[in-house]
Formats: structure tokens, sequence, C-alpha cells
């Protein structure tokens, strides 16, 4: 049987941090998939996640659709909020196209479900405008630190 | 090479339905579970929740939705019982069912169990939904049973199908 989904890297955080990277990811494979069980430091409100590939927090275009609770709602940043975490460990998966490929920009899916103090259910569509192969991913608070216990995983799939 | 996803078990339902559909022993040697669930219930209406209980427990959850109907969006807390997603229910197109992915990461660790839903009802007509939810159990102990049920009190009909994987990081 294929092995479609293969593990590239994992980490649990052991002291709350700013930010966690994937560096040195390699291009062997069709797209990325990371599974991050986060949460955020910041208590006052849900703190939306971050992403930046390769360095570059500029050339993205973000539409977000979620709820909280009580209002569904829609919204459109350049900045990479890519998701949101809040006071306990969420269950966030990220899904990244064609992220080696040269001749293309680079798309993202997220879901996120963040429970705590303040929840979140919510999808997003991350558009980087760069045909660089993406071989560095980094996830970050915008408010708060990412939590001790936090989990990432980075899977690798191949079409064939 | 890695087999990073292992079907653990899978349920089909059987004539006469069933209440719930349930995954026991589950063994503590993967690092995330996910459920895909095709499914009905008995229960009236086009859709019903699809509940979920951790080792036969339905306290401590809390859950957030949000849903689109087609014509609107909106968002709601659900806090008596673990939210899954939504079975097709009895008046919707005969013969079609919901579909649900459940994942559920770190579910044999000894923090809060969060997981996330995605679901969809479909109908032959202008009431379907679909739907993201975020989930948390309130619980330190590692989940070895997961159960699958419909609130209303409905029965899960005929040819509903659970399968449940695991997941490995290694």
């Amino acid at each position: 049987m294929a092995s479609t989904y293969t593990p590239i890297a994992t980490t649990t955080l052991g002291s709350a941090a700013a930010s966690y990277t994937f560096s040195s990811i390699p291009a062997t494979y069709t797209d990325l998939v990371l599974i991050a069980s986060t949460g955020s430091s910041f208590s006052s409100s849900a703190d939306a996640y971050q992403l930046t590939f390769n360095g570059a927090t500029t050339s993205f275009s973000v539409t977000r659709l979620y709820g909280n609770g009580s209002s569904a709602n829609s919204d459109r940043y350049t900045t990479p909020y890519a998701g949101w975490i809040s006071t306990a460990l969420g269950a966030d998966t990220i899904h990244i196209m064609n992220y080696a490929n040269t001749t293309v920009y680079k798309t993202a899916i997220t879901r996120s479900s963040s429970e705590g103090t303040y929840s979140i259910a919510g999808a997003t569509a991350v558009l980087w405008q760069s045909t660089t192969a993406i071989n560095s991913v980094k996830i970050s608070g915008t408010s708060g630190n990412l939590l001790s216990g936090s989990t990432f995983t980075l899977y690798g799939i191949k079409a064939a | 090479m890695a087999n990073t996803y292992t079907k653990i078990a899978s349920v089909s339902v059987g004539s006469g339905g069933a209440a719930t559909i349930d995954f026991s022993s589950i063994p503590t040697t993967y690092t995330d579970l996910l459920i895909k669930v095709s499914s009905r219930t008995s229960a009236t209406g086009v859709a019903e929740n699809l509940l979920v209980k951790f080792n036969n427990s339905s306290a401590t959850f809390s859950n957030k939705t949000l849903r689109g109907s087609g014509s609107a969006a909106v968002s709601y807390s659900f806090t008596t019982n673990g939210f899954g997603g939504f079975l097709n229910a009895a008046t919707s197109t005969s013969s079609t069912f919901g579909n649900t992915e459940i994942y559920i990461p770190n579910y044999a660790g000894s923090t809060n169990k969060s997981f996330s839903s995605d679901s969809v009802t479909e109908n032959n007509a202008t009431e379907a939904y679909a739907l993201l939810a975020a989930g948390l159990w309130s619980t330190t102990t590692a989940i070895n049973q997961i159960t699958l049920y419909s609130d209303s009190s409905g029965t899960i009909q005929q040819y509903s199908t659970a399968t449940l994987y695991g997941i490995s990081n290694t």
C-alpha cells in the first residue's frame, strides 16, 4: 500500500514560545499538512495565529470565515492571519497545496478549532503571491505566546 | 516507510438501525484519531445533531459551531453534549447520508481534549447544511472509547458507516 502521508517533523513545546518554525522542508512531496494543537497566552480575546513562509510576511491575501458562538463573520486581510487560538489547546489543520511548485502562487486552506475563554470555529483561505518553493513554515501568535505543551506535526503528502 | 494512517475499526449499521456507533478499547499507540462518518437518522427534520461521548461521558464538553444553510451563516454554542456534526434526518432526500469528519489530536495525552469537526448534510431541496465545529472535552483522561449517537433519540439508520483511524507522527 502506498504511504501517501509521511511525517516530516514533529515537536512539543516544553515552554511557551513566540513561534515555532519548520525549516529545511524537502521539496519531494506534493502538498504539506500541518496539524497543530496549540493555544495562546493572550486571554483578552481570541488570538489569531499567523503563518510565515520562507520568512516572508508580505504578499499574502487571506479570507476568513468564522463563528464565535453567537455570530458568523467573514473578513479579509493582507496580514497572514491563518486561524485562531485560544486559552486551551485546540485542533488546527493547515493544508498547503503545491508548496514546491515554482510556477504557481501558493495556496493554503486552514481549519481552526479553538476552545477556551474565547472560542472560534473557522476556516481560512490563504494565498501567498510567490512562485518560490516553500522551505520553511513558521506559526506564531499575534498577541500572545504559543502555550507550553503545544504540539506541531508536519506531514508531506504525495499525489502518487 | 511510515504508515501514518491506520484503520483501527469500521462499523456499518445493519438492518433495523442502531442507537449508537461505538468504538471501544482504542489503543493509546497513536498520536491523533480521525473518524469518518456517513450517517442518517430516524429523527424528524432534514438534519439532526450527531453527538459524541468520550469514555461514555457526555459531560464537560463545550463546542462552538459555524453553520451555513445555503441562505445564511450562523454561529452558536453547544454545551450540553459533545457535538460531532450532523446526520441527514428523516425528511431529507431518501437514501442520502450526511458526511462528517472528526479530528482529535493528542487523544491519549494528559491535557484536555480538543477536537474539530467538518460536516455536511445533503438534500435535494433548499435546506441543507455545511458546518465547522470546535470542541473541547475538559478531561485529562486518555480517550479509549468513542460513542456516536443521534440527538432527539433518533436511531442511526441502516447503511450508515463510521471508520476510526489512528494517525502516527513517527
